[in-house]
């Protein structure tokens, strides 16, 4: 592993460390997140896993990473949020939209 | 999510408290087996040797942070992006830190530090439902080890077991498709309400558009655009008082002693 690697698995580690600490490391007194803050840390999941998701499903298929909205992973991911938004079930959801995937390009 | 089988009874040693929080993370563990395998492929995928898929599933022990840090290293992103992204995906941290020093308050520091390396979204999910059903509960941090302990101790198996796995895997499935998949899957319970709604469609607009940036500078900007929009809607839609009105209602909330304290240092 290069240096590169192991400087964003020390400084994103103990990144995440301090997040994790920080409300934590002064629980001996009282704390309360003031409601914008904490309505805006509500966002954040939402936010960056959609930001992470979309290019991989609309720029993913295509070679040179060009938007493509005739490549499969489109239907692949619909039918995953489907299942997912049914059952709650991760591995269904994986099964579907990978074999989805699997199967359109085979057809293609 | 699951839902633990949650209990008012509490605990008469810390023996049964660890075994009742490993027991109630049980099945939430064995579902986060695909995950756990896929942050060990992703490793691979990324150009990493097997061990530096445990150093990352050690050092940054959260699933999400980790596929989505493995995959911009494997898209050749520069470490302060890669970094920048596993802080912002982690950011949630906070909240769950800020919600569990509520009930830690009595326990020494070495305690909670030991808490923090151990927490997730899923220990944070059993241990808050145990909380809340009894606030006095006894033998909480070895509730939460339990819990926390047998979490991490599969997590670093599913990496490896990963690592092992996708060796075997043929170069022409497009396995990389499984981890945007698993991100779409976590996506949908984080789809609460309109708000949360709106930033994701937002988000996935502008990460669209902007993927074209250099360093994937795209993603930081999306989020931060995604949350900007998520906010405003909240506060046209009017969450935030109703928020106030609970408060108001003066149920389980914590009040600020020091009046001074504005907490706008936090927001800055």
């Amino acid at each position: 592993m290069t240096g590169t690697l192991w400087a964003i698995a020390i400084v994103g580690g103990v990144g995440t460390l301090l997040e994790r600490w920080s409300f934590l490391s002064v629980a001996h007194r009282t704390t309360a997140l003031p409601p914008v803050v904490k309505e805006g840390l509500r966002m954040i999941p939402a936010a960056a896993l959609a930001a992470l998701v979309a290019p991989a499903v609309f720029r993913g298929g295509s070679a040179d990473g060009s938007i493509d909205l005739l490549d499969p992973r489109l239907p692949a991911a619909l039918a995953a949020v489907l299942v997912m938004w049914r059952t709650r079930n991760i591995v269904l959801t994986l099964l579907v939209g990978m074999g989805l995937l699997l199967a359109l390009d085979a057809v293609l | 999510m699951a839902t633990p089988p949650t209990s008012t009874a509490t605990f008469a040693t810390a023996r049964s408290a660890v075994f009742a929080g490993m027991r109630d993370i049980s099945p939430v563990v064995l579902g986060m087996a695909p995950f756990g395998l896929l942050a060990g492929i992703a490793a691979l995928e990324a150009g990493m040797p097997a061990w530096g898929a445990s150093v990352f599933s050690t050092f940054v022990f959260a699933g999400a942070a980790q596929l989505a840090a493995l995959d911009l290293i494997a898209q050749g992103a520069a470490a302060p992006i890669v970094i920048g992204t596993i802080v912002v995906i982690n950011a949630r941290f906070l909240m769950y830190s800020a919600s569990l020093a509520v009930h830690l308050g009595e326990e020494p520091a070495h305690r909670r530090l030991g808490v923090a390396y151990l927490l997730t979204d899923q220990a944070y999910a059993v241990t808050i439902a145990r909380l809340t059903d009894n606030p006095g509960l006894t033998h909480r941090v070895a509730y939460y080890t339990g819990a926390g302990g047998l979490l991490w101790a599969c997590w670093q198996g599913y990496t490896i077991a990963g690592t092992l796995a996708g060796a075997a895997i043929p170069a022409d499935v497009p396995i990389e498709f499984a981890i945007p998949l698993v991100f779409a899957a976590l996506l949908v319970p984080a789809l609460t309400d309109r708000a949360t709604l709106l930033a994701a469609v937002t988000s996935a607009l502008v990460a669209t558009l902007a993927a074209g940036l250099p360093a994937n500078l795209g993603l930081l900007l999306a989020a931060a655009a995604g949350v900007s929009v998520g906010l405003a809607t909240s506060v046209r839609d009017g969450v935030l008082d109703r928020q106030k009105a609970t408060v108001a209602g003066g149920r389980a909330v914590q009040v600020d002693p020091t009046p001074d304290d504005t907490g706008r240092e936090e927001a800055a």
